[in-house]
């Protein structure tokens, strides 16, 4: 069974169109990169699954429940989520936003979770535990969301360009330490990115869009051999591709 | 909190049921609730009639210096007020819009019945002297130019200018009448109030102002009346204009003040007004000693006397050299004032901070909505501090109440504006990564929005106390007490000792509630945020 299926999706901003009839799977152990320009619906996409965003027709279904006969709050509580600018609380320490979730959910020692998790994320509590986010880099600010994400151990994360804001030294950095960090803890992810070369590094399939659809759709390691069209472009564009 | 805010609380704290509480509870009947005009003639009249009540076993609740005809009248309708002085000729032309027909005894006749009819009002017989408007200028001008009368005064109007007080100018048998029934039209007239214009006259600011015929200012400044020869000013005898309640339920309260009917003549009036303007006597003790002289006397001063001269010494050095003095002798009065005030200010700001800090955090959810209501809160803003006052006693009355309600909505705008600003202002991303991690709104409000902005609503709380602080001062206007009081009767006194004596305590008490509430925007911003905001 599919641990997201999307069957359908359409959402509309006033009289555009963000998703026009979007249909995919993300099967339990996938990592799902959704790649395209701004305004091509990627991030709309993201945020139906955790009911964020509210279709205007199709349907979401998690753990193969329907989201909208879910407590939204409870849902989001199950699923990790991490965004570009990190979106830490600025007047708590690391460790306070790494509890966050653990906290939320009436967990027993809510910071022992927030520890392991900031471990997890390549940040030592004991130097780190006590910091407020203005006192870190950009790199480890993220670290610190990614963190916080994961802390109560969801089997989903999304991500919203979670490396976008970084520089290329300690993007690379990023992308490898959340490669291993998911596959030792078996999460499943769905993350946005307009960059195609990221997407084909970090995630196990490759879902492009382009206008609301999906365009292109593959195993990542395929990607650049079916890549047809719009697709083709944007790995051109990319330097994958070649 | 700092320690001057944490003692200025404590202080409050321990006052409040001194002030909630009934002012005389040994006596079953409410106290008889006597006012007076802003001027001293209308402060010595009431207090004579205090003194009187007194002396026969009455209680009295004294509001001297309540504020100018409209507003005792809204006050003695709504019987907020027991008594107060009033003129025949001002209820005849400033109330009723009426002209003179006839003498004294037809415009009395014709103001007790109008005044019956319309709003069951009494007028006792008139106390025995008239006070009429009078038009004067310096004596050596009017010498020099040569002019006796208002008609001479009009052919020579358009080279002067004119100083009068608001009241004379705003009402029908003032200035306007004044103009038209004599064709007087001066170069430029402003508008003085009591204590300023014969200082303004003095130092030749001003040629004309209006006074009272038995202002003791008159021979104190060496002032020429001009004659009123056209008859244009219509008969102004003195009496006691008495509420509905006040003469249904007092009705030996009245057959007290009856006594005075016919008592207090011209030349006594006139020296005990000397008295208090030129020789700084005390209100009660002038009002004693004219008692006294016309046979009414034993009455005892009251404990609140509003408003005793200090004699007005001239010059800002000999001002500022009486201040401390004055300030010491008067520092138990003084510092129940100053309790007065802050409970004004603090009564005021909780309400609105009840009101306006929920109405700015609701606002956060409806976008469109907050521009409607911050623009009115604004217009609000814009209303004058005493308009606003007056508004508020067709309602509420006189006191504390009005004076509340009105710092309130002062205060509403800028708590109002620096909730929602601070709370939308307050790290959007994280707000938003919360919400996306399961935090409910009221988690998100509680946890991350009011704290981030919690320095900027307190900003907000700052501005609003500090704008109150100097609004209370016109609370002394609708009765309400605080530091106005030594103001408006040190205004009307000419008395510039006494204004100063509540205008500088009051300024000290913004500067020092500014700089309290400073500290606690610090102390309330959250720690790993960069200084507190604005």
């Amino acid at each position: 069974m599919a641990l997201i299926r999307i069957e359908g999706a359409v959402k509309r901003f006033g009289t555009a169109v963000a998703l026009d009839g979007v249909s995919l799977c993300v099967e339990a152990g996938d990592c799902l990169g959704l790649v395209g320009e701004s305004g091509s619906g990627k991030t709309t996409l993201l945020r139906t699954i955790n009911r964020l965003t509210q279709l205007d027709a199709g349907r979401v279904l998690v753990r193969g429940d329907p989201v909208d006969t879910l407590d939204p709050v409870r849902l989001r509580r199950s699923i990790g989520y991490v965004q570009q600018d990190g979106g830490l609380i600025p007047h708590w320490t690391c460790l306070a936003n790494a509890s966050l979730v653990p906290g939320l959910l009436g967990r027993g020692d809510p910071r022992a979770d927030g520890r392991r998790a900031l471990e997890a994320a390549g940040l030592d509590p004991g130097t780190f535990a006590d910091r407020y986010p203005r006192e870190l880099s950009g790199g480890q600010r993220q670290r610190v969301a990614i963190a916080r994400a994961i802390s109560a151990g969801p089997d989903i994360l999304l991500m919203d360009e979670p490396f976008g804001a970084l520089d290329a030294i300690t993007r690379s950095e990023a992308q490898q330490s959340f490669i291993t960090l998911r596959e030792s803890a078996g999460v499943t992810a769905v993350f946005v990115t307009h960059d195609l070369a990221e997407a084909i590094l970090v995630a196990t399939h490759v879902a492009v869009m382009r206008a609301g659809r999906i365009a292109l759709q593959a195993p990542a390691e395929e990607l650049a051999d079916s890549a047809t069209g719009y697709a083709a472009q944007l790995l051109e564009k990319s330097g994958v591709a070649g | 909190m700092s320690v001057a805010g944490k003692s200025a609380v404590v202080a409050l704290a321990a006052l409040l049921p001194a002030v909630s509480g009934p002012a005389h509870p040994q006596t079953t009947q409410r106290p008889v609730v006597v006012a007076s005009k802003t001027f001293a003639e209308s402060y010595l009249l009431a207090e004579t009639f205090a003194q009187v009540l007194e002396a026969h076993g009455h209680t009295v609740d004294r509001r001297p210096g309540l504020g100018m005809t409209e507003l005792l009248m809204q006050a003695i309708i709504s019987g907020d007020i027991d008594v107060y002085p009033e003129y025949t000729g001002t209820g005849l032309a400033a109330v009723l819009g009426e002209t003179a027909t006839g003498g004294s005894v037809q415009v009395f006749n014709r103001v007790s019945e109008a005044y019956e009819a319309r709003w069951g009002l009494h007028w006792l017989p008139p106390l025995g002297f008239e006070n009429t408007y009078a038009i004067a200028m310096r004596r050596e001008a009017a010498d020099s130019i040569g002019v006796r009368t208002l008609s001479e005064l009009a052919a020579i109007a358009p080279g002067l200018a004119g100083g009068f007080s608001p009241d004379f100018i705003g009402r029908a048998d003032g200035l306007d009448g004044l103009a038209a029934a004599y064709g007087i039209e001066f170069r430029e007239t402003r508008s003085l109030l009591q204590a300023v214009k014969y200082q303004a006259l003095e130092a030749g600011e001003v040629d004309v102002i209006d006074a009272y015929s038995t202002d003791g200012a008159i021979s104190r400044y060496d002032l020429t009346v001009l004659a009123d020869d056209r008859g244009f000013f219509p008969p102004y005898d003195a009496a006691a204009l008495l509420s509905r309640a006040f003469r249904e339920e007092h009705p030996e309260a009245v057959l007290v003040l009856n006594r005075l009917s016919g008592r207090l003549g011209v030349e006594a009036v006139r020296r005990a007004n000397r008295w208090i303007e030129v020789d700084g006597l005390p209100i009660a003790e002038a009002a004693a000693a004219l008692l006294q002289e016309v046979g009414l006397g034993a009455g005892s001063a009251g404990p609140e006397s509003g408003a005793d001269g200090t004699g007005g010494g001239d010059g800002a050095v000999s001002v500022i050299l009486a201040l401390p003095r004055h300030i010491w002798d008067k520092r138990v009065e003084l510092g129940r004032q100053v309790t007065r005030h802050l409970l004004l200010v603090l009564a005021s700001l909780g309400a609105a901070i009840l009101v306006a800090l929920p109405a700015g955090v609701a606002l956060e959810r409806r976008r469109r909505l907050a521009g409607s209501a911050l623009r009115v809160a604004g217009v609000l803003q814009t209303v004058p501090s005493i308009a606003l006052l007056a508004f508020m006693i067709p309602v509420l009355g006189i006191g504390v109440a009005p004076a509340v309600a009105a710092l309130f909505l002062y205060s509403l705008l800028p708590i109002l504006r620096n909730t929602y600003t601070g709370i939308i202002e307050a790290a959007p991303e994280a707000v938003g990564a919360g919400r996306a991690l399961g935090m409910t709104e009221w988690q998100l409000l509680r946890r991350v929005r009011l704290p981030l902005a919690a320095p900027v609503i307190m900003a907000g709380v700052r501005t609003a106390a500090v704008i109150n602080v100097g609004t209370a001062t016109l609370a002394a206007f609708v009765g309400a007490g605080g530091l106005g009081d030594p103001i408006v009767a040190g205004l009307s006194l000419s008395d510039p000792v006494m204004i100063l004596s509540g205008a500088v305590p009051a300024a000290a008490l913004a500067v020092l509630v500014d700089w309290g509430l400073a500290g606690t925007e610090s102390l309330v911003a959250p720690r790993g945020v960069a200084e507190g905001r604005r």
